[in-house]
């Protein structure tokens, strides 16, 4: 012993005779008590489930007395009919190849019949030589967790319902603003692909293709800022507004123009809601059509020539839709004729991403990708875009849509 | 899984519901000394291949029958001694039926043709029993790998081992693990035994709790010609509380006459 403190043997001094006190209770508790009285429950069992030991913490939750289940009862009998299933399909065997299992959810039935929410676990205890001995068991009253989990698991269900009544819901708004089928137009082939990027909300891109006159079609395509009610509430309004709006005047620039003043006219109740869109009128001349097209704020389409070759076709038009006041939009015509096809498309198409790089599609790759296409036809195009889109997976992030027109070769 | 020499009898074991082929791993080693043994795992049981899982193939033990006779045709198995655990006793007696000429015998392990009582017959259970296992496999399916597959064997050199381990015992998918207790438990066999014309052993546990010793009396009794030996093992699982019985009674009546 080295040194001489006021600590020193024989002299334990202040603090420690304090901790002493502190620390009397303690010295009373033992092993057997400890054991006895646990906060959980202790269960020894033979390896065949016969109990051969049980402490006070577990009688008193069951009901028993140690004489009632110690030699006479099996872990299984204390079980209801549902978690001895359990037991015998899954924790005896496991417990049996693993030696040892835990956390397991079971019931146990108490003597006066109710059910005692608990967690269990188990481990084997062997002999020297491997053989096994006995399995002790803890059990762990888990009535409020489970109050708990099944909670969760209502709340997991009920989310799940609503969910379906979501996609419902939005599936079914989703098809109110796009035809149901395109129409027949005599001596044109029409094509068109719709892609809404989530399930849970209703897309923002749209188009239509509709009879005007006898020999004359109207026809869009366009997207609303912004997805879900508010933006299909807007799409609603801009779609009766172009269809009517064409059959008072169906010159495309006046039609855009009304469309503009009416996104206008609403733009604080539409939450400041804007769009692009082109707008046209088909009209069948000669062996083809002559497309009268305006466009707001919208990408410029796509012409694959009957020569095989492909461009981007400069519309006249104007800024987008709903944002400036008193806009004055200009029309352009353009020939279809036998061989070509026309695309117009949102730019859910040309802001996919790509590659590893996830850069953008862009422009040039469906220039080129059009020009390798050329010449088409409406249904082949709409064909070969949706399985580039495929290819991209969930590179294609937003809506997309495409309306594909062509003239069949005589 | 097929092991043991190709010139002997063919043992095909098929495990219950709850587990997969490892459950036979104490059995399976020894047995294939003297016999070829063919193990698998039930689709959507163990390492099967979960997308073969359909609802309605799986919905009667009929679609699992018809996987073990798929098996049979696709392995070229003969004169096969089946051997099935629990539900697999039944999908072994409908398979039997169905290719008689298939199998030479039938060793029914725990089997039940009725879980549930019914009118005089008396299967242990109830119908709200069965929804209360049902109850019992979502509360785990939470924790499902937690505590159904814990760390088997504490060997912190090898991670990887017990990985492995806990990947591959008794892994069950939480929904088809549900649609099998159904297809198990709510299944009514009892008209079916008596069209075995297969030589059967039956193998009971002394103190079953899924599969009482009156149920066994009952099958060995409808079953014509059946022979019944109740091993000294205790629960639904013998051929994990008492393997080497369990061994001696499948490889003697394997190996037996016909």
């Amino acid at each position: 012993m080295s040194g001489a403190g006021p600590a020193d043997a024989g002299d334990v001094g202040e603090d420690g005779r304090r901790q002493d006190a502190r620390l009397g209770p303690l010295l009373e508790d033992s092993t057997e008590d400890l054991y006895e009285n646990a906060p959980c429950g202790y269960l020894s069992t033979l390896p065949d489930g016969q109990i051969a030991r049980v402490n006070a913490t577990l009688l008193s939750w069951l009901g028993y007395t140690r004489g009632e289940l110690v030699g006479h009862r099996y872990f299984s009998d204390l079980l209801t009919a549902g978690g001895r299933l359990y037991h015998e399909t899954h924790f005896a065997p496991l417990l049996a190849m693993q030696g040892e299992i835990g956390g397991v959810a079971l019931e146990l039935q108490t003597a006066d019949g109710a059910r005692l929410p608990v967690l269990v676990n188990s481990a084997v205890k062997t002999s020297a030589n491997g053989e096994p001995l006995l399995i002790r068991t803890t059990i762990v009253d888990a009535r409020d967790r489970r109050a708990y989990e099944r909670e969760l698991l209502r709340a997991r269900r009920e989310a799940d319902r609503e969910r379906e009544r979501l996609q419902l819901l939005v599936t079914t708004l989703q098809r109110t603003l796009l035809p149901p089928e395109l129409p027949d137009v005599p001596g044109l082939e029409v094509a068109a692909y719709y892609h809404a990027a989530s399930r849970d909300e209703v897309g923002g891109d749209f188009y239509d293709l509709f009879a005007l006159a006898r020999d004359r079609w109207g026809l869009f395509l366009g997207d609303v800022c912004g997805k879900g009610a508010a933006a299909a509430a807007v799409t609603s309004q801009i779609r009766y507004t172009l269809r009517a709006a064409a059959v008072y005047d169906p010159d495309p620039a006046t039609v855009l123009g009304t469309l503009n003043m009416a996104l206008r006219r609403d733009y604080d109740r539409n939450g400041g809601r804007f769009c692009t869109a082109a707008f046209g009128v088909l009209t069948a001349s000669g062996n083809g059509f002559d497309l009268s097209l305006a466009s707001g704020g919208h990408p410029a389409p796509l012409l694959l020539r009957a020569d095989g070759s492909a461009g981007y076709q400069l519309v006249g038009g104007g800024p987008f839709l709903g944002v400036i006041d008193d806009v004055v939009f200009t029309s352009t015509t353009i020939r279809l004729g036998p061989g070509d096809t026309f695309l117009l498309y949102t730019d859910g198409l040309t802001e996919a991403r790509t590659g590893n790089g996830r850069e953008r599609y862009g422009d040039q790759a469906l220039l080129a990708f059009a020009a390798g296409l050329a010449p088409s036809t409406a249904a082949s195009a709409i064909d070969s875009i949706t399985a580039l889109l495929e290819g991209l997976g969930d590179g294609l992030d937003d809506d997309a849509a495409v309306l594909a027109l062509s003239v069949p070769r005589s | 899984m097929v092991a043991g020499p190709e010139d002997r009898p063919v043992v095909m074991l098929a495990h219950g519901f709850g587990c997969d082929q490892n459950l036979w791993r104490l059995v399976a080693p020894s047995l294939a000394e003297d016999f070829r043994v063919v193990l698998f795992d039930h689709v959507g049981a163990g390492r099967s291949d979960l997308s073969a899982w359909q609802p309605e193939r799986y919905a009667t033990l009929d679609g699992y029958a018809d996987d073990v006779l798929r098996i049979c045709r696709e392995l070229e198995l003969r004169q096969v001694v089946f051997v099935g655990h629990s539900v697999s006793a039944m999908i072994g007696v409908l398979a039997a039926i169905r290719e008689p000429d298939r199998f030479s015998k039938l060793i029914l392990v725990g089997p039940s043709p009725r879980y549930i009582d019914d009118d005089g017959y008396r299967g242990g259970f109830s119908r709200a029993d069965i929804d209360d296992l049902l109850e019992s496999l979502d509360s785990n399916y939470l924790g499902w790998s937690a505590a159904m597959a814990p760390v088997i064997m504490g060997n912190p050199e090898r991670p990887e081992l017990a990985e492995e381990l806990a990947d591959s015992f008794c892994r069950t998918d939480p929904a088809i693990a549900r649609a099998f207790a159904r297809t198990t438990f709510l299944s009514d066999n009892r008209a079916d035994l008596a069209k075995v014309s297969v030589p059967t052993l039956i193998l009971q546990c002394s103190r079953d709790a899924i599969a009482p010793a009156e149920v066994g009396a009952f099958v060995h009794a409808e079953i014509a010609g059946s022979a019944l030996v109740t091993l000294p093992a205790t629960g639904h699982c013998p051929q994990l509380s008492a393997p080497e019985a369990t061994l001696a009674a499948i490889a003697s009546f394997a190996s037996g006459p016909p």
